[in-house]
């Protein structure tokens, strides 16, 4: 939408590090044996998303997504990894796990072929006129003072409703996994 | 060499993320694992959604000029994204409490023998 470094060869060789990196630590996470090591790896994807956000200008995301991600739910994770004592006998797959690959890669297949065969070339903002794109990069080069502006205006009443569902799920959460 | 990235490598990207997660979530015996499944399929929507925010211009901006009020709403996908993360986290601490919760009443983490609702 607005017109940047994307078509640089930097731009593109960063992406594609970025892309393989959680790809693989994607496929690491499911088919390591130990958790421990499968919750590394699943925090090292949580990085490379909250990468993939900077290079989409959502720079506040990015950050929030490493404070949560990366560094509160990882942190979770590992805690049950090790509260359950599971972790000799480790990241198993079931017996059926044939079928559920054959399942995924149906759902891959169709996932990849929606998109692709999706012109999202029409839905560009390339029929605006000059000052709608001007005001349009302004907004996309610093957009966080407009998120928190759209968080409190337009969108309070869902940003309200997240934040009890939020507290009601902490709360359930202590009263679930409290000592009785 | 390099073509430029689009919208697309990002959305093909989030499918495959998603695919590994729900590999992860549907083949996976260890409840723990299936949570983090669970996480990572919540991360490739989360992707998905910021980048075609990023890509897509609205309805309003492509019709006709509009106002600051138009295209601050061009920002809606990032708003979305503040909302899967909270959702997510609140999902992460409830399953994981649930699993510690299935711990001590069961002794065990594995889905396959948590089955005494089969019976």
């Amino acid at each position: 939408m607005v017109s940047g470094s994307e078509t640089s060869a930097f731009f593109a060789m960063v992406w594609w590090t970025t892309a393989v990196a959680s790809v693989v630590a994607a496929w690491l996470m499911v088919f390591l044996r130990d958790l421990l090591k499968a919750a590394i790896a699943m925090a090292v994807v949580f990085l490379a998303v909250a990468g993939f956000l900077v290079m989409l200008n959502a720079e506040f995301l990015a950050v929030v997504q490493v404070l949560i991600y990366v560094g509160a739910v990882s942190i979770l994770v590992v805690f049950a990894v090790l509260l359950t004592r599971d972790v000799f006998q480790g990241n198993i797959p079931h017996a059926h796990q044939g079928w559920v690959f054959l399942l995924t890669g149906v759902v891959l297949f169709l996932l990849a072929f929606i998109v692709l065969a999706t012109p999202w070339h029409l839905l560009s903002a390339s029929g605006m006129d000059a000052a709608s794109r001007g005001a349009l990069v302004a907004t996309w080069v610093n957009p966080t003072p407009t998120l928190g502006r759209l968080l409190v205006r337009e969108f309070v009443l869902p940003f309200e409703a997240v934040s009890v569902v939020l507290l009601a799920a902490l709360i359930g959460a202590l009263v679930i996994a409290r000592e009785r | 060499m390099l073509a430029p990235i689009g919208l697309s490598h990002y959305l093909v990207l989030s499918a495959i993320l998603f695919s590994i997660g729900m590999f992860g979530v549907l083949s996976m015996r260890n409840l723990i694992a299936m949570v983090m499944g669970l996480e990572v399929m919540f991360n490739a929507v989360l992707l998905a959604g910021v980048a075609v925010a990023r890509y897509v211009a609205p309805l309003p901006l492509r019709v006709a000029q509009t106002g600051g009020e138009g295209i601050a709403m061009t920002l809606t996908g990032q708003v979305f994204g503040v909302f899967i993360i909270t959702v997510a986290a609140a999902e992460a601490a409830l399953a994981l409490a649930l699993v510690l919760a299935v711990y001590r009443e069961r002794e065990t983490v594995d889905a396959t023998r948590l089955d005494s609702m089969k019976h």
